[in-house]
């Protein structure tokens, strides 16, 4: 690691130097680079201005267990932007795992439970359900990402295809033992406690216990991404498959298990939801990816392919729910909130692709 | 003598962070002339060319066209002005037909809306016959081979009544016939009072086909003079600024007992047709023939990545199977592929992860997680070892030139611990010093009992370097020489052969 002050005394130096001309264009491409997070400032500043209690610890407590909720889903599909693809499926993947975590993890003694002769819920038949929704997630994704790999189908089509089975399977599973299509509801409360039990108060706001989850998915991503030769695989793969495979990098493998471990993140995602809410309707989970694929680019994940880094997904996820937070504190209603929403994304790549592009 | 001037570039400057590309450069260009551009890769003749045409901007200096000074903002402008560019690396519409291509952003119009196909057609067909260019207008790109596009961009250059063209590159993927073809083309070019700027490593074709050799270094202009005045050594003395006695490092390595021993290979979805050739232990063999010969595809085919209908490998005696680069690499190969864009570099990764990408075993702790240090530490020793000039390793490879990024690949490899190295074109686009240095290298692998088998177009580079040369046409083995005792002319007849 170098040192921070002698880099910041070069910079300075390197600035003295510059000519006049050099030195405008240093400010505006400066400008123009970090706009983002100079419009996030004078945004939360502007709202903090406006409601006071916007810039209060539960109120950012608030904030970072949304981002919590949210996250996992990104990384998972981070993979797959990384690969040049996309995954259309996330949404639907995670409502049908919610669904299945509900139906297991309902109250023993609840009215309308769908299946009356599950085991007492305790914290090993939880585990067991969390490892089982996390495995129907995986092979969800390794199909979509076998048939990406296999037969060079472009992952949109490909989970666009699994979206819409999936979709199928979950109208299925909705209308199992006359249920007739109801949102399964009378989770227990081990369910939820597992899940959204508080670890500690921020500003009388509970902090929940997937807080901690979220960071340690995100450490074992970060690893994942960085440290594991999968990773650089996945790298080399999304940066240049045809090179990839001439160095002997297996493109197959790599892709479907980009895919599978995305299965996995949206089935983690499901668990989550699913306790989170209260209960499951046949659309939880609906357009969830749109939101996971909009933190991606926003955070540099680019689907030029090959780039991308963990802490831009979280900053993407972050950067999305303060836009969401701060636009209903502000009491914007929902129609200008989606094309508030839109126009940032756009915004965001535009001015993302600008750092990207050569410069000539 | 001034009237005659038809392009001068004066003080063009140009900075990159950390850079200076250009260092007030001087060029002119006659009417009626070929000139040639020449100078290391990294010497600033792409960057003055990308000033030219606008694709760059220049920091300082000007340019004059016909005495009028300009100042393009894109390549489009210029080619409205007469000023075009043959590209070496080309950017085609791939999908799209011949005509397409060449008419392309200009489409002849009917009543201003509908493209006038039948124009569009009746058009090509004249410049081509004009150019004796035997193509099909309505051929779609992706069908034809890689000289007969760069064909199609020279007619396209034509098409545009260009007073001045550029060449980049223009012989890399022609063979020789293909080569005498061009030059036929340039001189009746020449003969029309074009303009021409060739930008070329080839010192036969320069001295051939110039009548002014302009030779840059490290951003700067070094000489101009008319290129009967100059020999190749003085043109080798110019470019880099010392003394290159020898193109090719003394053959120092001593081949052992037979190693490797291909069978019969025969391709599955190729021409390949009963390959069979052996290489021994610390031998340098070469491949020689035209393009399409099969080459490359008998490498890839040893390698794993292309199917094999029948044959064997046999590596020391053992069967070798090879179905795919993962076990190709286990059992001690190594290919360094002819397009270093397109199957070479991971461009947007930085060099270290360009490097270790095919050894990432040796790196692995605990079989989990990657050492940080010892790939920095393989990164370092490459960069080193090949005198790969980079800033950083975390440098992005694709700002790298092609012979800086040509040595990181070739480092890659040979952290694999090969055996047997396959190399395709491995000088491909590289410059002279540069060059030498990879002979030396490929000369060391072998005194060190490794196996190098290795195609290249250019014969001296065959000659100089490879102790056996296998001579390839038409996808067969038409024969086999000593490279000591053979000439340019016993290798063309072979490669002839079956074409």
């Amino acid at each position: 690691m170098e040192n921070p002050v002698r880099n910041l005394q070069r910079a300075a130096e390197e600035y003295r130097q510059k000519s006049a001309k050099d030195k405008k264009r240093y400010w505006i491409d400066g400008i123009l680079n970090n706009a983002l997070y100079i419009l996030m400032a004078i945004f939360v500043v502007y709202t903090a201005i406006e409601k006071p209690n916007f810039l209060t610890l539960g109120s950012f407590a608030n904030l970072i267990t949304q981002v919590a909720a949210y996250l996992p889903m990104a990384l998972g599909i981070a993979g797959c932007i990384v690969l040049t693809g996309t995954d259309l499926s996330a949404g639907r993947i995670s409502g049908l795992t919610a669904a299945i975590a509900g139906v297991f993890l309902q109250k023993t003694d609840f009215v309308n439970k769908m299946f009356a002769n599950l085991p007492e819920v305790n914290d090993g038949w939880i585990l067991l359900t969390l490892l089982a929704v996390i495995a129907v997630g995986a092979i969800i994704g390794m199909v979509n990402g076998f048939f990406v790999a296999k037969f060079s189908l472009h992952p949109f089509i490909v989970t666009l295809s699994t979206q819409l089975i999936t979709y199928g399977i979950i109208l299925w599973f909705f209308s199992l033992n006359g249920n007739n299509s109801q949102p399964i509801s009378g989770l227990s409360r081990e369910y939820k406690l597992f899940v959204n039990g508080e670890m500690f108060r921020l500003g009388n706001v509970a902090v929940p216990r997937y807080v901690a989850y979220a960071i340690l998915l995100v450490a074992l991503m970060w690893f994942v991404w960085n440290k594991t030769p999968f990773g650089k695989n996945m790298f080399a793969v999304g940066s240049n498959a045809e090179a990839a495979k001439v160095s002997g990098v297996n493109v197959f493998w790599t892709t479907v298990l980009v895919h599978t471990l995305a299965g996995a993140m949206y089935g983690y995602s499901g668990f989550i939801e699913g306790a989170r809410s209260g209960s499951v309707a046949i659309n939880t989970g609906l357009n969830a990816e749109c939101d996971a694929i909009a933190a991606c680019v926003i955070g540099g994940v680019s689907f030029v392919g090959g780039t991308g880094k963990i802490s831009g997904i979280i900053l993407g996820v972050f950067v999305l729910r303060i836009i969401f937070v701060a636009l209903t504190m502000l009491g914007v209603d929902s129609s200008s909130l989606y094309i508030i929403k839109g126009a940032i994304i756009l915004c965001a790549c535009a001015l993302d692709m600008r750092k990207y592009l050569v410069k000539k | 003598m001034e009237q005659n001037v038809l392009l001068k570039m004066v003080g063009i400057t140009k900075t990159f962070p950390g850079v200076k590309a250009l260092d007030g450069v001087n060029f002119e260009l006659r009417k009626g002339t070929v000139h040639a551009l020449m100078g290391e890769n990294g010497a600033g003749k792409s960057t003055l060319m990308k000033c030219l045409f606008g694709i760059y901007s220049k920091d300082e200096g000007q340019i004059f066209l016909d005495g009028k000074e300009i100042n393009f903002k894109s390549s489009r402008e210029a080619l409205d002005n007469g000023v075009a560019m043959v590209h070496q690396e080309l950017n085609q519409a791939l999908k799209r037909s011949v005509m397409d291509n060449i008419w392309l952003g200009r489409y002849p119009k009917i009543a201003g809306i509908a493209v006038n196909e039948k124009k569009m057609y009746q058009d090509t067909m004249a410049v081509f016959e004009e150019l004796g260019i035997k193509v099909d207008p309505r051929r779609i790109m992706s069908t034809m081979p890689v000289s007969q596009r760069q064909m199609v961009e020279i007619a396209k250059a034509v098409s545009y009544n260009s007073k001045v063209i550029v060449f980049d590159e223009p012989t890399s993927s022609l063979t020789e016939e293909e080569v005498e073809h061009l030059f036929e083309i340039i001189n009746m070019l020449r003969a029309k009072g074009v303009g021409i700027i060739y930008i070329s490593h080839k010192m036969a074709e320069i001295k051939r086909i110039s009548d002014d050799i302009t030779i840059m270094r490290d951003g700067k202009w070094v000489a101009t003079r008319p290129a009967a005045e100059l020999e190749m050594q003085d043109i080798i003395r110019l470019m880099v600024g010392r003394e290159l006695t020898n193109q090719f490092p003394p053959k120092t390595n001593t081949p052992g007992e037979v190693y490797l021993q291909v069978n019969g290979i025969t391709g599955m979805y190729n021409q390949l047709r009963d390959v069979t050739f052996n290489a021994r232990k610390g031998e340098i063999l070469g491949l020689a023939g035209l393009d399409s010969s099969g080459r490359t595809e008998t490498l890839e085919s040893i390698f794993g990545i292309r199917t094999r209908k029948e044959g064997s490998i046999t590596l020391g005696g053992k069967p070798c199977h090879n179905r795919n680069a993962q076990e190709s690499i286990k059992n001690g190969f190594a290919l360094l592929t002819e397009e270093r864009r397109a199957t070479g570099i991971f461009g947007v990764l930085n060099i270290r992860d360009n490097t270790v990408i095919s050894s990432l075993k040796r790196h692995l702790r605990f079989g989990v997680y990657l050492s940080e240090k010892s790939q920095q530490e393989d990164t370092q020793r490459y960069i080193d070892a090949m005198r790969t000039k980079t800033p950083s390793q975390e440098t992005k490879i694709r700002s790298l030139s092609g012979g800086n990024q040509q040595k990181v690949i070739i480092g890659r490899w040979l952290l694999t611990n090969p055996e047997i190295l396959l190399l395709d074109e491995p000088t491909r686009g590289i410059d002279v010093g540069a060059k030498y240095e990879i002979y030396q290298l490929i000369l060391d692998l072998a005194c060190n009992g490794k196996t190098v088998i290795m195609v290249s177009s250019e014969m001296p580079e065959l000659l100089g370097i490879c102790d056996r040369i296998v001579v390839m046409s038409g996808g067969r083995v038409a024969g086999e020489v000593d490279a000591r005792n053979t000439s340019q002319e016993e290798i063309m007849t072979l490669a002839a052969k079956y074409v």
